[in-house]
């Protein structure tokens, strides 16, 4: 049946479907050995300062301890900070897990308990016995702003804000409509549904097999060769199967170090897994405060921006992320500032969380952009669209595809947005304050260095083989749909291995790149068989190939047939036979194109239309519908293509109403660190989503044309939301997340 | 967690000796929130008494017309139990506005009203709480506070009783059987749970080695005229910020019996009867709902982040007594407010 | 009692039956139900996300009731049936649930996926879900951080409707 459908573009179920449902795909806790022992980490409960004594006496005798390590006994490891960096480490120094007595952040690691049992691990790392010399913590960034910095190193000149261009503070100053005003994000936590683990499996021979939680087995097995000063074949990472990330998983872990700390230590199989509070103290998306000073014209055009951000970062390490230079490249604008500054705080290096960046940058720019509409007193719909631009203003660059227009004119057509009232308040249905929002989403396209092996056989059985990481994105069947499509075969002829540190070399899975990048290589591995197969067939009696080009060539019903004729071609078996080989193998590999990146940027962009509906005297609020239009290139896979930009929506949305991590600065600990009360939104918290992709083949973007998707779907939501709550109340909240509280006390009299 | 020794009761009998036995020996019924608690260090028993043999599982009918439920009913079987549905609607709505749908299919009647605070202070062993280690302070006065009481605190604890049950339980005006050492006791709801005062280490008012065997429900007025309206951080699966449970008896448009129990607000159900009482007569109007909102309130005292709070629970209080007077409850699976 | 003493005393015998088949275990008391299947019984797909009650991915169904198994000690189980996601289908003979999930994409990442399967199950078994509210409102104690719940509502609603013309079809019979 699927051999009749074209591969691209069929909503093909997920290729590992099946293993998902009935529990049967493992995750980096779920396998086992004989003998194997399990490691429990204690924190800190300060936030600064530094461990006065530490007494692991009572744990040491816990029945079944084996081993308790702290900073006194920790076995000897790297020591140069060089060592320790891993594919995506920050300016600054990375943290090293138990390397001495102090404390650096809430919640850090200070113990690592091995036992015989999960349990006695567990129980007895509450028997540690620590005491402090506590220094002051810092961790609100509402207090740390004071001390903010220019980053001295930048983490990539992307990040770096853009040049001043025009005359913004003039410009603004002229302008006969401004805003300037304030945004204050707090702080986000990741939380993947699967708990940070890593399983270090000690082979016979000495070698270790580790199963990690991570979005990249490479980067972990380099850091964990570096770090331990191990040979890079005795080391084999997998993470075949990942239970969300959404960035987390990007760096290591100290789970990681630990796990194979113990195991090489000990000489024994280790086990260690976080528990879910552990995490909140692991990385976050940094609270932020933005400044937009944003001015128009009398026709609604942009006059002048000015976008400055503080982000939080951690003592050590620089974190950084591209927020301000999308207020220079969403919208035409002549008069342009940016600045981009970092506070310290004692609280874990935040971390890249899904489209980090964007997703904060977008909830102060499209609140402000709607603060200006209504200004000006232009339909904020009306007034983006007003200052649409064609091509990168920052860098002036050309963008291989931009259909944003078409996301607006489609994604309000489908959501009804003609029907909108413009005063704040004047829709409603009863108890309910109705409120329509729009926000624009923008993201870059980027293909990454990515290679992949493809292994075709006589039956028309495809291997795919790559370092990648399948996080929930669909990247297994994805990269079925495109071997496939490029061999001419059926998609269930596919098998792909992937998250395996000895596949073939690819990034971290992150930045919405790997469908592009992996998808990309996997497809000229596809094309090197064909060229193999061709030069094959072409020294075989009788072929009728002739002198055709490889490009001529097809693949159907598992012969090698020319495109215009596929009654003239040879059987793959007969050509594979006649040569006596049992597979042909292709090995595909991408690079970004230095030459177009002269001329050329790519971006995925989106419009998201949200309904709110608010209870008039309560504040309860409800999102009761949203539309997102999203221009992403090729979509391979509308099936898991669309998941992604759900799921984005739905992240959105604790961003805007929910998510917080909650501390008590006089500590510096997350009181709010676990699942109850750090509310993600639940099943009752999510209607329907309608998702819209703007289809356009761009293969200036990646060569299979695609753009990516991970990250574009919750770009923009936080404000979509927010401005629906203006247009159904009159009050425009701009602290988030925007929670009950808040919406009652701004709720019209 | 502890390691503790563990003992499966097979009757009454048995439980209360192995309590007696063991002074920091716990009852164990459904677990979910004693379980909880000592992975997180908070619990610490020496001892677990598994009396989920016991056989109090069943919802008898009483011959006044009330209801007798067993300590271990569950709360999933409570709320769908038809005398519940038909003549207690306030008491399953509030039910299913709690928690999850596993949780009530684990959770039983005696354990719901010994829920300990969801209070981020009592939860965190590195941090103070008066409730988990009297005199070493508390931290959520001065600190996170967004989901404290604002009615009845102390100096000592501003912590909140976390559930739904048992607010609907207390306008229900219920009693708790319990049994003991000393023989069997009635315990009007009201005087179950108590203030923090000076000693918030004690959630209520059982006495050593009691185990609660049954909660009683009289006949009541209520089936047509009740809402239980909670308001929370998302639409579900979360504690209260504020919750009421509103019934009302009309007659002529009139207040014959009115009752206001409030959740989210104070360390125990917050209910005043006296203040009900002063309403029997007046007209079941908005005018009459806000009077007797601010009467509950009079006292109320934010701490800070929760300050909120006090103005939500006005209106909340006033929106469930009209949805009550309406005869068109909440509806928990409904997110919109009636 | 003290630590030593708690671990001397002799661990205690459960009878448990798991996906059909009967385990006669001796364990300590401390051990939950999603410890020991993860654990000792190496049944994976029971998935520990908070281990407090707080996300539903470890749920299972004891004697038919879902449960978080995470907030069971295993000793207090002794005779009951418990099912898991194992023992509801297979990858080659999937339960009419996990079907659904793969055909309308109901999970990303698949690791809250075998608790909001078996949760599905058991509302589906439990009739009070009818609407798409009810559903949602019932499925909420599963939470889903890839954000896959709309397609899990269609997943679960695809099934009620195949039950309810099964249903009038066997009625019409």
């Amino acid at each position: 049946m699927l051999n009749e459908k074209p591969v691209f573009g069929f909503p093909l179920p997920r290729i590992d479907g099946p293993l998902k449902v009935t529990g049967t795909a493992p995750y980096a806790a779920e396998y086992h050995a004989p003998g194997m022992l399990f490691g429990y980490a204690a924190q800190a409960t300060i936030a600064s300062g530094r461990i006065a004594s530490i007494d692991t006496a009572e744990a040491e005798a816990y029945p079944g301890v084996a081993k308790v390590y702290t900073h006194k006994n920790r076995p000897s490891v790297a020591w140069r900070d060089k060592k320790w960096k891993d594919e995506v480490a920050l300016p600054g120094h990375p943290f090293r897990p138990l390397e001495n007595d102090r404390i650096l952040f809430g919640g850090q690691p200070v113990a690592l308990v091995v036992a015989e049992s999960f349990e006695a691990a567990r129980d007895a790392a509450e028997l540690i016995r620590i005491e402090y010399h506590p220094d002051e913590p810092h961790t609100d960034i509402t207090v740390e702003r004071a001390k903010s910095y220019v980053p001295p190193e930048a983490r990539k000149d992307s990040m770096v804000p853009t040049d001043p261009r025009g005359d913004a503070e003039g410009a603004y100053e002229a302008a006969p409509f401004k805003i300037d005003v304030e945004y204050l994000q707090q702080g986000e936590h990741h939380n993947p549904m699967e708990l940070f683990a890593s399983t270090a499996i000690r082979n016979e021979d000495g070698t270790l097999t580790v199963y990690d939680k991570t979005q990249g087995s490479q980067n972990s097995h380099d850091y964990v060769c570096n770090v331990f000063g191990l040979k890079p074949e005795n080391v084999r990472v997998v993470n075949a199967y990942v239970g969300g990330a959404f960035g987390s998983g990007l760096r290591p872990k100290h789970q990681l170090f630990f796990a194979v700390m113990a195991s090489l230590d000990l000489k024994r199989s280790v086990k260690v897994e976080m528990s879910r509070s552990e995490m909140f103290y692991l990385t976050w998306r940094p609270a932020t405060i933005q400044r937009m000073q944003f001015a128009a014209n009398a026709d609604g055009t942009l006059a002048s921006v000015r976008h400055h951000a503080i982000q939080a970062t951690s003592l050590r390490e620089d974190y950084q992320e591209n927020v301000v230079n999308w207020s220079g490249l969403t919208y035409k604008c002549d008069n342009v500032k940016l600045s981009y500054e970092l506070a310290k705080t004692t609280m874990s290096t935040p971390g890249d969380m899904r489209a980090p960046g964007a997703a904060t940058a977008f909830l102060a720019l499209e609140s402000a952009m709607d603060e200006l509409a209504y200004e000006v007193g232009m339909d904020p719909l009306e007034f983006r669209g007003k200052n649409f631009v064609s091509y990168d203003q920052n860098d002036d660059l050309q963008i291989t595809s931009k259909e944003l227009d078409t996301c607006y004119r489609v994604g309000a057509e489908r959501f009804g947005w003609d029907k909108r009232s413009h005063e704040p308040g004047s829709m409603r249905d009863g108890n309910d304050l109705i409120g329509w929002g729009v926000a624009t989403g923008v993201w870059e396209a980027t293909l990454t260095q990515a290679e992949a092996k493809v292994r075709l056989f006589p039956d028309g059985k495809i291997t795919v083989m790559a370092a990648a990481s399948d996080i929930g994105t669909g990247t297994y069947t994805i990269l079925a749909q495109v071997a496939a499509q490029e061999l001419g075969q059926p998609a269930d002829r596919v098998s792909v291995l992937i998250g395996d540190s000895t596949l073939p070399k690819t990034s971290v899975e992150g930045g919405s790149w790997t469908a592009a990048s992996s998808g990309s290589a996997v497809q000229a591995g596809c094309m090197e068989i064909r060229k193999t197969l061709l030069s094959l067939a072409q020294k075989m009696d009788n072929h009728p190939f002739g002198n055709a080009p490889v490009e001529e060539l097809a693949i159907r019903d598992n012969r090698l047939v020319l495109d215009r004729n596929d009654q003239m071609g040879l059987s793959i078996a007969d050509i594979l036979g006649h040569h006596g080989m049992s597979s042909v193998e292709g090995h595909g590999k991408v690079a970004p194109d230095q030459e177009q990146a002269k001329k050329y940027t790519s971006f995925t962009h989106g419009a998201v239309f949200v309904e709110v509906r608010i209870d008039a005297e309560l504040g309860v609020p409800r999102v009761t519908r949203v539309v997102s239009a999203i221009d992403a290139g090729r979509i391979i896979n509308p099936k898991t293509a669309r998941s992604q930009i759900l799921g984005g929506v739905v992240m959105g949305l604790g961003m805007a109403l929910h998510e917080e991590g909650m501390i008590d600065h006089r500590t510096g600990r997350i009181m709010n660190h676990n699942l109850a009360e750090y509310h993600v939104p639940a099943h009752a918290d999510v209607h329907d989503i309608d998702v819209i992709f703007i289809e356009e083949e761009d293969k200036m973007a990646s060569p299979i044309g695609v753009k990516g998707l991970g990250e574009i779907g919750i770009i923009g939501v936080g404000a979509a939301v927010a401005n629906a709550i203006f247009h159904a109340t009159g009050t425009r909240h701009r602290h988030f997340p925007i929670t009950i509280d808040k919406i009652m006390e701004g709720l019209p009299q | 967690m502890r390691p503790f020794s563990y003992t499966r009761a097979e009757t009454l009998g048995d439980a209360m000796a192995a309590l007696a036995a063991n002074p920091t020996a716990r009852v164990l019924a459904g677990g979910t929130n004693l379980i909880d608690l000592m992975k997180y260090d908070v619990e610490r028993p020496a001892a677990i008494v598994d009396i989920n043999r016991l056989p109090l599982k069943e919802i008898e009918e009483l011959p006044d017309g009330g209801l007798r439920i067993g300590a271990l009913v569950s709360n999933a079987a409570l709320a769908y139990h038809p005398a519940v549905t038909e003549r207690y609607p306030l008491l399953a709505s509030a039910i299913l506005a709690g928690a999850s749908p596993q949780l009530r299919n684990a959770a039983t009647t005696g354990g719901n009203l010994l829920q300990r605070t969801r209070c981020y202070y009592f939860y965190d062993p590195s941090t103070p709480c008066n409730k988990r280690e009297p005199g070493s302070g508390c931290g959520a006065i001065g600190g996170v506070n967004r989901i404290h009481a604002i009615l009845g605190a102390s100096e000592h604890c501003i912590a909140t009783h976390p559930s739904d049950m048992c607010v609907a339980l207390a306008a229900l005006a219920a009693i708790v059987e319990v049994e003991g050492p000393d023989g069997r006791r009635d315990i009007p709801f009201a005087d179950f749970h108590r203030l923090p005062g000076d000693h918030p280490e004690r959630d209520n008012t059982m006495r050593q080695g009691e185990i609660i065997t049954a909660v009683r429900l009289e006949c009541n007025h209520f089936a047509r005229h009740h809402s239980y309206l909670k308001l929370r951080d998302r639409l579900s699966y979360a504690f209260a910020l504020v919750s009421v449970a509103a019934a009302l008896d009309v007659k002529d448009g009139m207040i014959v019996d009115i009752r206001v129990a409030l959740g989210g607000v104070a360390h125990k159900p917050w209910r005043d009867s006296l203040a009900e009482a002063e309403f029997a007569g007046q007209p079941a109007t908005e005018e009459t709902f806000a009077a007797l909102a601010d009467r509950l309130l009079a006292g109320a005292e934010g701490q800070g982040d929760n300050d909120f709070k006090i103005p939500m629970a006005r209106k909340a209080i006033v929106r469930a007594l009209k949805q009550a007077a309406a005869g068109t409850p909440q509806v928990q699976s409904d997110k919109r407010i009636r | 009692m003290d630590i030593a003493t708690a671990h001397a005393q002799p661990k205690t015998r459960v009878a448990l039956t798991i996906n059909g088949h009967r385990h006669d275990l001796e364990i300590h008391p401390w051990v939950t139900l999603l410890d020991l299947l993860r654990g000792p019984m190496q049944l994976n797909g029971t998935k520990k996300g908070c281990d407090h009650g707080q996300c539903g991915a470890c749920t299972v169904l004891i004697d038919g009731e879902r449960i978080n198994s995470c907030l069971k000690l295993a000793v207090t189980l002794d005779g009951t049936n418990v099912t898991t996601i194992e023992g509801l289908g297979t990858p080659d003979e999937m339960h009419p649930v996990q079907k659904a999930f793969v055909e309308h994409d109901a999970y990303q990442c698949g690791y809250c996926t075998p608790g909001q399967i078996c949760s599905a199950v058991a509302l589906l078994r439990e009739g009070y879900a009818r609407s798409r509210e009810e559903i949602r409102e019932m499925m909420s104690g599963n939470l889903c951080r890839c954000g896959a719940y709309t397609n899990i509502a269609d997943a679960i609603q695809d099934v009620m409707e195949q039950e309810v013309k099964v249903g009038m079809r066997e009625a019409a019979e």
